[in-house]
């Protein structure tokens, strides 16, 4: 047989069972999708939705922009393998193809040196055997910097790197194996046939010819071996992301969505995970508690690895839902979703918890706001009467919800994994809210705004305080005046990464006062500890979190700690002498008369 | 009977040498700051569901603490899970914790997750 050699049957063995175990696990998956997801998928699978996937999948599988964005150095040594090794592939193709008369076999364009023994003469060919060369060098400089990361991950700018299982870190040192081996073959080769590019010919001269060709075929059998085992560790370990992603990109493009129960594009969203421990190192359990384990990054490997099944629950449980790895993850994977599936809470879930309930009745809210305060707001009756003076002072005719008693929005009981009791309470809240006639909504507290606006579909409009009192200035109902306070705010989880209102919160404290800039702000604002989603932690260690965040914002010496949040102030008035305002309460001290 | 606006319970009495307490005991290996409890009452105080039932949560784990599991799990099942007990909680006492693992423990349920098949 023609450009054949036995040593090319690990290799083309082992692609094989690749390709075979990734049918078997995609398709399988798919099948697993709930009704839901199964009918947005084939309502959608011939859309134009496919062309913005198909870049995604460009910017995000090979060049790794969202990395890129957050640390340039992960970046670059995830493109250089990522998108180095795709075109190795792809240009060694190009070339194969052109160099092959007859007998063109897959292989050959994977093991091109070896078969092809002339060395470049025209200018094409010096080309593609010079950009071969290159791309490999591209490649394994990515390599360098993943030894470098694994030697000092402080180096490429991460704190903490993942802890790996042994298969994770088996199939690590025969991905770091092939690009050396690789080079190696391909040396050597030149070394007997002056076959090489720049780099290969300049390394193959170190060898003597004798012992070239007794290296040879020992060389390329062992980078065929080391492919081979790459390739069959590849759907076990968490390398399984290279492919998986790619499908996850065009099920989210196509509108699939994470529901209540583990499903089959869960299982893609698990496999797309690269363990490469982003969110690790700004989570306040990991940052202020150096708690270890509970990240997202092992939550996931928990659930997709049988051998660490036993740790679910454990890693589940502990966290404070504040959205920090959601917005550090550079694959977008629905992490908070995936953490409520692991809570899932089974057979305590009781319908009908809440049947005490069915007496209370609406009111006639007809041509008024509504006004939810929020279970929280009780606590902190200064926010509730300044959104009550602030309503006066606006001419705004409202309905206080829940002035006499709180029905919780349910989102507290989602996030501990309560689906079914959480419903009964929305269904009651939508019942009251459709019945008054209120032509809108407004919440102090952002747990219930989250949830009216992502769990609730409330045919009214849904505003955070915040977003209305810029409303109310905006359109000259509030005459406010500006004082001269300096104030810091601080950005409440479910808020600001949970609904991305950043800005109307800094607008309204511009109008009334000096806002400072803190060090931690927006998006990497940092949690004050007393989240809901936890039900672990120890007050002692909720506080450890709060002080940190309180020492952030008292840093440039403010006035006032202003939030948007009940839960957040309630937090921090108890860690500091200093004065915490919500936002509302600020507002309220500055209407013009 | 007349209404005189208050009932007289009859008198009961427990007896503790009998009483089980190791689903106590379990509900306080869960949730240690279970043991700090003084029995005040700001969390019934505060309680959203009381509000609107005859929820107690003071009295519910005041039965468990002397062996009473009786109505717990049915009672618990009224908690809308807000938090505010936890914030008002002078000794910090987790409650939610308290209240989904008590809850837990007396259904003799383990999460789905837990055993691993899912």
């Amino acid at each position: 047989m023609e450009n054949f050699s036995p040593f090319v049957l690990p290799f083309v063995l082992g692609a094989f069972a690749l390709l075979g175990i990734c049918i078997y696990k995609y398709v399988r998956w798919v099948r697993q999708f709930d009704r839901a997801q199964k009918k947005t998928l084939y309502k959608n699978i011939f859309s134009v939705k496919f062309i913005p996937a198909l870049w995604e999948m460009f910017t995000e599988c090979l060049l790794h922009l969202r990395i890129t964005k957050k640390n340039w150095r992960l970046g670059y040594m995830h493109r250089s393998i990522a998108f180095g090794w795709f075109l190795l592939i792809l240009v060694g193709a190009i070339e194969s193809r052109l160099g092959t008369k007859e007998h063109f076999h897959f292989w050959v364009a994977i093991f091109y040196r070896y078969f092809h023994h002339t060395p470049p003469v025209n200018g094409t060919e010096v080309f593609f055997t010079n950009l071969m060369d290159l791309l490999l060098l591209y490649v394994l400089s990515g390599v360098c910097l993943a030894l470098v990361k694994k030697i000092r991950s402080s180096l490429l700018g991460m704190q903490r790197a993942t802890k790996h299982s042994l298969m994770d870190k088996a199939i690590r040192y025969s991905l770091w194996g092939i690009f050396p081996l690789r080079l190696l073959s391909e040396s050597v080769t030149a070394c007997i046939y002056g076959n090489g590019g720049f780099l290969t010919q300049s390394i193959g001269n170190l060898f003597s010819i004798p012992a070239a060709q007794f290296l040879e075929l020992p060389f390329w059998s062992l980078y065929s071996i080391d492919l081979c085992v790459f390739f069959v560790l590849l759907p076990f370990t968490r390398y399984m992301h290279i492919f998986t992603e790619i499908f996850l990109i065009y099920f989210r493009r196509l509108g699939v969505q994470e529901h209540t129960r583990m499903t089959g594009f869960t299982k893609f969203e698990l496999s797309s995970c690269s363990r490469c421990g982003m969110c690790i190192d700004h989570c306040p359990l990991y940052k202020d508690l150096d708690i270890p384990e509970v990240q997202s990054v092992y939550l996931l490997r928990n659930l997709r690895n049988l051998e660490y099944h036993k740790d679910i629950v454990t890693a589940a449980k502990n966290c404070l839902m504040c959205n920090r790895c959601v917005e550090d993850c550079p694959v977008n994977i629905d992490l908070m979703n995936i953490r409520r599936i692991a809570r899932d809470k089974g057979k305590i879930d009781m319908p009908d918890s809440y049947s005490y309930l069915k007496n209370v009745n609406s009111f006639n809210a007809i041509g008024r706001v509504a006004y939810f305060g929020g279970c929280m707001s009780h606590l902190t009756p200064g926010i509730t009467q300044a959104m009550e003076t602030i309503f006066q002072a606006a001419g705004q005719d409202y309905w206080y919800m829940d002035e006499q008693g709180t029905i919780c929005c349910g989102r507290p009981l989602l996030q501990q994994g309560f689906n079914s009791q959480a419903s009964e309470l929305r269904r009651k809240n939508t019942e009251l809210i459709r019945q008054s006639g209120a032509t809108a909504l407004i919440t102090s507290c952002p747990i219930c705004y989250k949830s009216f606006k992502d769990e609730y579909q409330l045919s009214i409009p849904v505003y955070h305080h915040t977003e209305y009192l810029k409303m109310l200035i905006d359109s000259g109902k509030l005459k406010v005046k500006k004082g001269d306070l300096k104030v810091t705010y601080h950005d409440p989880c479910e808020l600001g990464r949970g609904q991305h209102i950043y800005e109307q919160p800094r607008q309204v404290l511009s109008a009334v006062a000096t806002l400072l800039n803190i060090s931690d702000e927006k998006e990497n604002s940092l949690c004050c500890g007393m989240n809901l989603g936890n039900t672990v932690l120890s007050l002692e260690q909720q506080t450890v979190i709060r002080d940190n965040t309180l020492a952030c914002l008292s840093e440039p010496n403010p006035d006032i700690i202003a939030t948007a949040c009940p839960m957040c102030k309630k937090a921090f008035v108890h860690g500091t002498g200093a004065n915490v305002k919500d936002i509302a309460e600020i507002v309220a001290n500055q209407i013009e008369k | 009977m007349a209404d005189f606006g208050f009932i007289i319970k009859k008198t009961r009495s427990i007896q503790l040498s009998e009483a089980s307490l190791t689903k106590f005991k379990q509900a306080v290996e869960a949730v240690p700051s279970y043991k700090n409890c003084i029995g005040c009452g700001g969390c019934t105080a505060t309680c959203s569901a009381r509000q609107y039932t005859d929820f107690n949560i003071r009295k519910v784990h005041f039965s468990i603490r002397r062996g009473l599991y009786d109505n717990a799990a049915t009672e618990l099942q009224k908690c809308m899970l807000c938090g505010k007990c936890t914030l008002v909680c002078p000794r910090g006492v987790n409650l939610r914790s308290l209240i989904i693992n008590i809850r837990q423990i007396i259904s003799n349920s383990n999460e789905p997750f837990e055993d691993g098949k899912f």
